[in-house]
């Protein structure tokens, strides 16, 4: 371990390139964080299904490449048809547990996870699929620095939908009947928002939203049918760290976690990443827990 | 009262189940033997077990096509009873039971996976039912005094030791001392990889050779940027990485994407990841462990060579065989020799036969040792040159000389 903080030292662009890598796998975490983010403050669900949802966007992306398509156009597809792909999710099985206990949500959530697990696994199969995006790489500091440019347009693409959420929810129709439900679903009912749409929607919105994720993940990374849960898990923390109501937040606390992940990988050993990854969220949520026991928060 | 109607029931379904033990017999029917085989189809591994399934199907039906096998002077038919296992070890066991005690088989084929051949091995044990099995790599299966269990394949802590080994002849070819030589590895945390970690680290002693990364990539990580910057730094001349084909796929693109300049690349699953087709040129020069390839120089009777088993394969199901697909194919024909040299059915008679096995398959030599494992059969390593597999190790059978050194990236 004090090995590799003096490596850091001997070859500090080092810590440019791990704060890099770092930042741009966290910007994916953040798109699907804003995902369950929506659907945690509005319906009152915590959507465990979050990371097949990634994977199966991932896929659709990697069908395309199949069809002789560049998987680039995976980013809008996927998200097109992952926002009916939610919607219809809602219909059948979201609507009838969202008003509920959280722990049935969580159960059929959960049900629907495994569920994709095995539908994915029956279309595409078991093995990791990768698209090739055809972007190329950059090279920086004579090429001690790598930044891959499909990285950079994952990051790039992440912050825009990000932004492009941010005003939606502040100036649409739509978006201030997903906050008015967020705030108060029974007031908004009595109001003359149709909250079961709003519902849909929103529960819509999140799985386009890691449709997109999933069509950059298979672009930089890659998908299996069995390791959409890391997303999950990243998503619950992001949103944890964030809070519910806060999407600039969950911006900066994607990124934040993506750059910390790597860092404690190159220092501590990639075996303790994921652990190092737990022991921030107990922290975290010692601290929040003390601090901030007082303030309530809702979607703003 | 619910207790006693507990009590009740499960002592009937105990009765039952006596019954139904007391009923199996050796399951040959006529002039047909059966063997029961759980394999993967359904869950996490249902690419692999179709592989497996198929190998033993394709084996079967090329026995029996060839007029069966002549055991005491009668010919029998093979036939193999199958069931989904779903990827999941409890129900791997449950359905070695149930094909013992229910469907009376007295022998098994093996299941795909070492965590799935774990759960069964002792209950395959147990009862005396020798098991042949074709997709359980992992040493620790041969640790634990199994009397019935028999591999065809080479155990996991050879898969990249072979890598190894080769690095350590290359410098001493080029007049180099080995024990200058740097390692560095990333092994996925779970079982397989970590038995290749094991062989990998203790080949890289025996060689001398300084092990200055070893990272144990976390199963759900989907990203290795923090260990191959720290390659980058540190600049080893061998960097070893097993994964899966998510650890091959990601190896092959990152190494690319980081502009990671290293003499020698070795993976394992180079063909389930098909980093070929995935990623073209990037994957040139990589080494890959592999159980079997159709250009090595092995032949039996019942395919002729690894190329024409190959050939058979592909004009069967469409595709070219992968090493799964061979080694279970493997194991049908061990299995068939056996029953022939030990002159009839009885279990023991069989098991007897299985541990004096010394012949030639297809797939490579065959002669267990007194754990089970097949010790006749090396690892071979391919190496990817001008976008194919080509065998570079071991050198006996080599059809190429290996590429070494990569060129930096900037030459590329």
């Amino acid at each position: 371990m004090a090995a590799n903080v003096a490596l850091l030292g001997d070859a500090p662009f080092l810590i440019l390139q791990l704060l890099l890598d770092g930042l741009m796998i966290g910007a994916i975490f953040a798109v699907a964080a804003y995902g369950m983010a929506l659907v945690w403050g509005v319906m009152n669900v915590i959507n465990v299904v979050q990371g097949e949802l990634v994977m199966l966007g991932g896929f659709i992306a990697y069908q395309l490449t199949l069809w002789g398509l560049s998987p680039l156009w995976g980013v809008p597809v996927a998200a097109i048809v992952l926002y009916f792909v939610g919607a219809g999710l809602h219909h059948v099985v979201i609507r009838r547990v969202a008003d509920r206990d959280m722990f049935i949500s969580l159960l059929a959530t959960f049900g629907l996870s495994i569920l994709l697990q095995q539908l994915m696994n029956q279309i595409w199969g078991g093995d990791v699929k990768t698209a090739q995006s055809g972007l190329g790489t950059w090279f920086l500091l004579d090429y001690t620095v790598t930044v891959s440019q499909m990285k950079v347009a994952a990051f790039g693409g992440a912050i825009a939908i990000g932004a492009v959420l941010i005003i939606f929810l502040k100036r649409s129709r739509l978006g201030q009947a997903i906050r008015a439900t967020a705030q108060n679903p029974r007031a908004a009912r009595i109001l003359g928002i149709d909250t079961n749409r709003v519902f849909a929607a929103t529960y819509g919105i999140n799985a386009a939203l890691c449709g997109a994720a999933g069509a950059l993940v298979v672009m930089a990374y890659s998908v299996h049918p069995y390791i959409g849960l890391p997303y999950t898990v990243r998503s619950f923390m992001i949103v944890i760290v964030a809070g519910l109501g806060n999407l600039p937040g969950v911006i900066v606390a994607g990124l934040g976690l993506g750059a910390a992940e790597n860092f404690a990988g190159f220092i501590l050993g990639v075996q303790y990443q994921v652990a190092f990854v737990f022991c921030l969220l107990v922290v975290i949520l010692v601290i929040r827990s003390t601090l901030l026991q007082r303030r309530r928060q809702f979607l703003k | 009262m619910l207790k006693g109607w507990a009590v009740a029931i499960g002592s009937a379904a105990l009765g039952l189940s006596i019954l139904a033990a007391g009923d199996a017999q050796a399951k040959v029917e006529g002039d047909t033997v059966y063997l029961g085989a759980a394999v993967s189809l359904t869950g996490k591994y249902t690419t692999a077990g179709e592989h497996t399934q198929r190998g033993y199907d394709l084996a079967v039906k090329t026995i029996n096509d060839a007029g069966g096998i002549t055991v005491g002077g009668n010919t029998y038919r093979l036939e193999v009873i199958y069931y989904d296992d779903e990827s999941t070890p409890a129900r791997g066991a449950q359905l070695a039971e149930r094909l013992i005690n229910q469907d009376g088989v007295d022998f098994m084929l093996g299941p795909y996976s070492s965590g799935l051949t774990k759960a069964i091995a002792p209950v395959t044990e147990q009862y005396g039912v020798p098991m042949v099995e074709a997709n359980g790599a992992s040493l620790q299966l041969f640790n634990k005094g199994y009397r019935y269990l028999f591999a065809v394949l080479s155990t996991t802590e050879q898969y990249l030791a072979s890598a190894v080994a080769l690095a350590a002849e290359i410098a001493e070819r080029e007049g180099r001392d080995p024990a200058t030589l740097k390692l560095a590895g990333a092994f996925e945390n779970d079982p397989f990889s970590q038995d290749i970690r094991a062989g990998v680290i203790a080949d890289a002693e025996k060689f001398g050779i300084q092990v200055v990364i070893d990272d144990q990539l976390p199963p759900e990580l989907n990203d290795m940027a923090a260990t191959l910057a720290k390659t980058k730094a540190v600049k080893p001349d061998i960097l070893v990485v097993s994964g899966h084909s998510k650890g091959a796929a990601l190896a092959v693109r990152q190494v690319e994407e980081m502009r990671v300049d290293v003499p020698m690349l070795a993976i394992t699953h180079c063909d389930s990841a098909d980093v070929i087709g995935k990623f073209g040129a990037a994957s040139e020069y990589t080494l890959c462990a592999s159980q079997w390839a159709p250009t090595l120089s092995y032949q039996d009777d019942v395919f002729g060579s690894a190329a024409d088993y190959a050939a058979t394969f592909e004009a069967e199901y469409g595709y070219a065989p992968p090493y799964q697909a061979a080694e279970s194919s493997a194991a049908v024909i061990v299995f068939a020799d056996a029953f022939e040299r030990a002159g009839g059915f009885g279990k023991d008679a069989v098991r007897d036969a299985l541990a004096a096995t010394e012949m030639q398959t297809f797939y490579g030599n065959i002669r267990f040792d007194e754990t089970g494992k097949n010790i006749a059969k090396p690892m071979v390593l391919y190496q990817i040159q001008d976008g194919a597999y080509v065998v570079v190790a071991p050198t006996k059978w080599a059809a190429s000389e290996v590429r070494h050194p990569t060129p930096p990236w900037s030459e590329r």
